[in-house]
């Protein structure tokens, strides 16, 4: 009988290895990307290579402002357009919606979630480009082109305008689902006392749901931005790839995840060129890190809290 | 008492901050049926579990003190668990068919411990079934899913299982408390069989069915032991008054 | 403003967000299927690319559809062999302990890293350890992503495991690795299949991370040292060609690899009430 309790434990032994081995290798990307990214980092002070605008690889010249600037730009409107959408729609799912609404809806936007990122570029590429350049752009162009923001020069309809809303809806679904689970897990008897005193549903909604479930709803934000933040394929089908700092939201821009899926594993032999873009890299995983190790202990705490 | 099967000197179970068994110290006799009763929350359930050492598994538990199966301390660091569980079987409270056929349920425990003979697999499937009294009514379905019995087809099945690793005691946590009547009334039955070789220990909160099964009687209080005897004494001349209001069904 | 009113208007808002969330999807893949379909036809999913194909000649997506399916599979194998222990080790094992909190919230972080991360961290590997573009290659970077997707699920399902049945285990002289092998897997088992189809959709679809780590490839994959084809990379570089019929080839490929991730989400429902017979609930 000793075999099998030592084959017990060297199961545990192995398993917590895995396991070990497998939560380190966040930390080995980290380092791995950074290893290869000091050579930029110490030919180059930290300031040029974030504020510098000129992005000259032949001349050695690495200003990441416009790549930086260009993801910035796609993930705020990205943002913008699908916070509002993705939690009216969590709450409607989690504090209105019918059962059967719900076991419709859900489902439905898992399929979302579930849909690759190509696909989506592609729908951007056929659809979103085409609507933008031949009506919305002309459109505010005329209408709004004296606002700076709404100026519309670049006629291709591959802009930011584009990557925004393919990547909307790419962040849908994460924002929907988190959100949906942080709103559920408040208390029935907060609703009830709440309703109990004449509140209207959305008044419930308003003073109770909501701020009970801020922290919550503000980590599925985070989780959909970290998302939109590290997406490549899909934003680099749609927004044009012109190393330029856009101004208004018909400008094409050009995101540090296009820059790097474009360009990276070519041109090695130029010098610090692949040093730049795993920096690139790095910082992009930097963020993302920050952004979801903040989410997920928010979530934790709210979550573990309620139930 | 003449045969002590578990002797228990006085343990100590800790929930984290809570104290839940405080210094017991009592005999278990051989071959008989004991109850232990008391009100729910007193610690019962504790008691039971911790002489196959399944009380381990809750996170945060500490134990101190010593239970004895004829004579090996089951808490001694050189012990092997699995060994103490397999001498000591477990019905639990609801039936926990595991998630295989009626045949790979009662044979999953003979199995582990080294059995692979056909014929041999077959025949301790068969003769386990029976000393659960189900054989009858599943042996044409033994591959059958487990899952597909009814509730009191599963307790007897856990039983079965459980009868199947050979165990010297068999430990009860309210194996009654999920069925209906007469499902409840079978078992009852088979436990009174199965004491001409097994010690069993079962833990109730019906006092009627202590008075039917039990020779001898534990009562526990908060997880304190308040008084323990053979049944007769118990139930006619209780020494204690928490005892006497217990039985009266004060609490 | 008055409540009522108040109620009414958002009310109204939201149902007008959900259903631009849902008609967004619809729309998705309404152009998917539309633009695709016409474009599709059996060459294209029998054959390999011929010479020309590029430029409008024979030829289809073979390539890419096997090549893709040995990547996802391979790494879902592969992302299984590692899922399955450090799911059961956190559940059965380790429990509450300091140790599983950093263990799953450092895979939780690692769900969020972008796939293009994974691919330039996979190609950096490759040219430390000399080995290019290829199968292996790919396997390896989809195997980092569909990591933390699987190994989430897997805990998940088994953290649904009552406790008592694991209790009935024990209490028959099993071992923890006996009971998490022999009774928590069977009783996963839909749960398991379930991770594994998600897994492998996510893993299927994703383009950014076997962008340098698999390359590509016109013919078959042959050899877990040889490049392959994807169908992600399939539409992405067919688009950028400059010919209409090539690029009518992309909008098929992307309804091939919709539908595949559609079939494999339908079936990720399906088995929820299928291979249940011994479950016990």
């Amino acid at each position: 009988m000793l075999t099998r309790s030592l084959k017990d434990r060297l199961a545990s032994r192995l398993m917590f290895l895995v396991t070990f081995s497998s939560s380190l290798i966040v930390f080995l990307i980290a380092l791995a990307l950074y290893a290869r990214a000091r050579p930029i980092l110490t030919a180059k002070p930290l300031g040029e290579l974030i504020f510098s605008s000129s992005w000259h690889p032949l001349k050695g010249e690495f200003g990441f402002y416009p790549f930086i600037l260009g993801t910035l730009w796609v993930t705020a409107l990205a943002m913008i357009i699908s916070i509002p959408l993705s939690l009216l729609t969590a709450i409607y799912l989690a504090e209105y919606a019918s059962a059967r609404v719900r076991g419709v809806v859900k489902p439905l936007i898992d399929l979302l979630a579930g849909i690759p990122s190509v696909v989506y570029g592609l729908w951007g590429v056929l659809a979103v480009v085409p609507l933008i350049r031949d009506y919305v752009a002309p459109l505010m162009g005329r209408s709004l082109g004296f606002i700076p923001l709404f100026s519309a020069e670049n006629l291709t309809g591959y802009s930011v305008l584009a990557g925004s809303i393919v990547l909307a809806l790419m962040v849908f679904p994460i924002i929907i689902s988190v959100a949906e689970e942080v709103f559920r897990s408040v208390p029935d008897g907060l609703r009830e006392a709440s309703l109990a005193l004449g509140a209207t549903r959305w008044q419930m909604v308003k003073h109770v749901v909501i701020r009970k479930a801020l922290p919550g709803v503000v980590a599925a934000i985070v989780l959909g931005f970290s998302r939109a933040f590290g997406e490549t394929m899909a934003v680099l089908m749609v927004v044009g790839n012109v190393a330029m700092i856009p101004s208004s939201i018909f400008d094409p821009a050009y995101p540090l995840t296009a820059l790097i899926a474009n360009n990276y594993g070519e041109m090695m032999s130029i010098p610090l060129y692949d040093s730049a873009l795993l920096g690139a890299g790095l910082f992009l995983l930097l963020m993302v890190l920050c952004f979801n190790i903040m989410a997920r202990i928010i979530l934790r705490r709210v979550l573990r809290e309620e139930w | 008492m003449a045969n002590p099967h578990i002797s228990v000197h006085n343990l100590n179970v800790f929930y984290r901050d809570h104290h839940a068994l405080k210094d017991l110290t009592v005999e278990l006799p051989e071959r008989q049926i004991t109850a232990i009763i008391g009100p729910s929350g007193c610690g019962k359930t504790t008691f039971l579990k911790s002489l196959n050492r399944l009380v381990e598994l809750v996170e945060g538990t500490k134990i101190s003190g010593k239970v004895l199966v004829r004579g090996l301390d089951i808490y001694h660091s050189d012990v092997d668990v699995t060994e103490i569980r397999k001498r000591i079987g477990l019905l639990s409270q609801r039936p926990h068919p595991l998630p295989m056929s009626i045949y790979d349920n009662v044979a999953f425990g003979p199995r582990l411990h080294g059995l692979k003979g056909r014929q041999e697999l077959d025949r301790t499937v068969e003769d386990h079934l029976r000393a659960a009294g189900l054989w009858d009514e599943v042996k044409d379905r033994l591959h059958a899913p487990a899952s597909r019995l009814s509730a009191g087809q599963q307790q007897r099945l856990c039983l079965a299982r459980g009868l199947a690793v050979e165990p010297e005691v068999l430990l009860g946590d309210e194996p009654t408390s999920a069925l209906d009547p007469m499902s409840a009334q079978h078992i009852e039955r088979r436990l009174l069989d199965l004491k001409e070789n097994y010690t069993i220990v079962i833990v109730t909160h019906i006092l009627r069915q202590a008075r039917r099964l039990a020779d001898y009687v534990i009562f526990l209080y908060l997880g304190e032991l308040v008084e323990h005897g053979p049944a007769a004494d118990f139930f006619n001349h209780p020494q204690e008054a928490r005892t006497r209001a217990y039985i009266r069904g004060e609490f | 403003m008055d409540k009522r009113k108040e109620e009414l208007i958002f009310q109204g808002l939201m149902i007008a967000s959900a259903l631009i969330v849902i008609g967004s999807l619809v729309f998705v893949l309404a152009v998917v299927v539309l633009k695709g379909l016409p474009a599709l036809n059996l060459a294209m999913l029998t054959q390999t690319p011929k010479g020309g194909y590029y430029l409008g000649g024979e030829g289809g997506i073979l390539n890419a559809i096997t090549g893709s399916l040995c990547l996802a599979g391979g790494a879902t194998v592969l992302a299984l062999l590692l899922s399955l222990p450090i799911a059961l080790f956190l559940q059965v094992y380790s429990g509450k302990s300091r140790f599983s909190e950093f263990a799953r919230l450092s895979l939780d972080v690692l769900w969020g890293v972008p796939s293009i991360v994974y691919g330039a961290f996979g190609f950096t590997i490759m040219v430390f350890l000399r080995v290019r573009a290829s199968l292996l290659g790919g396997v390896m970077a989809l195997t980092l992503l569909e990591l933390p997707i699987m190994s989430r699920a897997l805990e998940e399902v088994i953290s649904m495991v009552p406790l008592e049945l694991k209790e009935s285990a024990y209490a028959l002289g099993a071992t923890r690795l006996e009971t998490a092998m022999r009774v928590v897997v069977r009783q996963c088992l839909p749960g398991i299949l379930t991770a594994i189809l998600l897994a492998f959709g996510r893993g299927i679809g994703d383009a950014a991370s076997v962008l340098f780590t698999a390359g590509y490839t016109d013919s078959l994959p042959s050899s877990l040292f040889r490049p392959v084809a994807s169908l992600p990379l399939a539409v992405f570089f067919q688009l950028a060609t400059p010919f209409p019929e090539v690029q009518q080839r992309a909008y098929a490929s992307a309804l091939v690899l919709t539908i595949i991730v559609l079939l494999i989400s339908l079936g990720c429902r399906l088995i929820g009430g299928r291979f249940t017979a011994h479950v016990i609930r």
